[in-house]
């Protein structure tokens, strides 16, 4: 099983990155080879559509379960057609969440939200 | 209806522009149409308009505005993504063998049609709007409205000044959308002159220098009418007299004319002292566009 989180640094010491399509970097986890991957997020600076492109490098880099704070929408659908499971991460550091799933401790994210849509660059 | 209407403004094209809503906008251009003694007025606030609340016209045409956005043919596409690859806006993705169109992303730029080397991709329509006609008195009204969460009103704008609508040998009066965002540029693209209306607070100063900094960018001719005004100090007049910006006509902060407003009235039809205001700056400007003319033809 793979599990993707959106991360500040390139680091298991690094906090969870609270937003997703903006995140700098995405660690991929193999959870049976306890292998990190981490991958340069190509959507950090896009105008618009980061949580779509951002969702696509999830689906490409074959995530099984991916662990955010919050979530989009449009993101969202990308994810749920891949059928990727999405679970509520806390704002901790990367290698607590880990854990926390690991240890049946998080629960799937209830809460999509309407998305941001570019507002922040106005 | 009272008597002595302006004559003599041609074809020129008014655009009444603010920084920010609630300026003055509309009832600026509402009165400058209803003074002249034909004129057409053009609501492209098309997020929120509101010009036809004071016209109340008998509407006569109605038109639904599309725009182009692709959709894909599932048989033909073979997973190449050059179309998510080139989408600059993220309106595409391939998940599961299969490609997803995010519509209300699309810009309907027409891009992914064109780079598409297996012919899966076409154009469908898309409505996102709809432009109607009316007419009231001397005025015919052309308003857009663009639907609930669509992201941009540019293609119903740039529908709303096509050249059937402005070719007409009268006077057009542009009601912009405020702030100076890519909608009010389509507004203001096509206009012989730009009214700036301002407030008279330091914020009223902020907004009126962008849009006195977006005019400057197109090179359009322009003059500020303030609005509000009081007896106390003026930031934006200050700030017009420092700039050497032309101070078009002055409207006073007006219990009466407050009220009238706020009912849906047209002040220049109400109240002959309105009247002057509006038939006063409507002749200004049809010196100020002649002027133009001798000056940069």
């Amino acid at each position: 099983m793979k599990i993707a989180i959106p991360v500040e640094n390139k680091s298991l010491d690094s906090n969870v990155c609270l937003s997703f399509g903006r995140a700098p970097y995405f660690l991929f986890y193999n959870v049976e080879t306890k292998e990190s991957n981490f991958v340069v997020n190509s959507a950090a600076a896009v105008t618009g559509g980061a949580g779509i492109k951002a969702a696509q490098t999830i689906v490409d880099n074959k995530a099984n379960v991916l662990l955010v704070t919050q979530l989009g929408e449009n993101a969202a659908s990308v994810l749920k057609a891949a059928d990727i499971k999405i679970y509520q991460a806390k704002n901790a550091s990367v290698k607590e969440n880990l854990d926390d799933f690991t240890d049946d401790k998080l629960s799937l994210l209830e809460k999509i939200h309407a998305g941001f849509h570019g507002r922040r660059n106005r | 209806m009272l008597d002595f209407m302006v004559e003599g403004t041609g074809n020129m094209k008014i655009a009444v522009l603010s920084g920010k809503g609630g300026t003055g906008k509309t009832l600026v251009s509402v009165n400058l149409a209803a003074v002249s003694k034909e004129a057409t007025y053009i609501d492209c606030d098309v997020e929120e308009a509101n010009g036809h609340l004071f016209f109340k016209p008998q509407w006569i045409e109605k038109e639904d505005i599309a725009v182009k956005i692709p959709q894909v043919d599932k048989k033909l596409c073979d997973g190449c993504r050059n179309c998510v690859n080139f989408c600059k806006f993220n309106a595409l993705v391939y998940v599961n063998d299969e490609l997803k169109i995010f519509d209300e992303i699309c810009h309907s730029c027409g891009g992914c049609i064109l780079v598409c080397p297996q012919k899966a991709l076409t154009e469908k329509d898309k409505i996102i709007g709809i432009i109607k006609k009316g007419i009231s008195d001397n005025v015919t009204i052309y308003t857009g409205v663009l639907n609930t969460g669509e992201p941009s009103g540019v293609p119903i704008i740039n529908k709303l000044l096509s050249e059937k609508n402005l070719k007409e040998n009268k006077l057009t009066v542009i009601d912009c959308p405020p702030g100076s965002s890519c909608v009010v540029m389509e507004s203001i693209k096509d206009a012989d002159y730009c009214i700036l209306v301002a407030e008279p607070t330091l914020f009223g100063v902020h907004n009126l220098k962008m849009v006195y900094q977006l005019v400057k960018l197109f090179d359009k001719p322009f003059g500020v009418v303030l609005n509000k005004c009081l007896k106390e100090d003026n930031p934006a007049e200050k700030y017009c007299l420092e700039n050497d910006i032309k101070i078009l006509s002055k409207i006073p902060f007006d219990n009466e004319l407050g009220t009238l407003n706020s009912n849906g009235e047209i002040v220049a039809n109400k109240d002959e002292k309105y009247k002057k205001i509006f038939s006063s700056l409507l002749n200004k400007l049809v010196k100020e566009v002649q002027n133009e003319a001798v000056v940069n033809p």
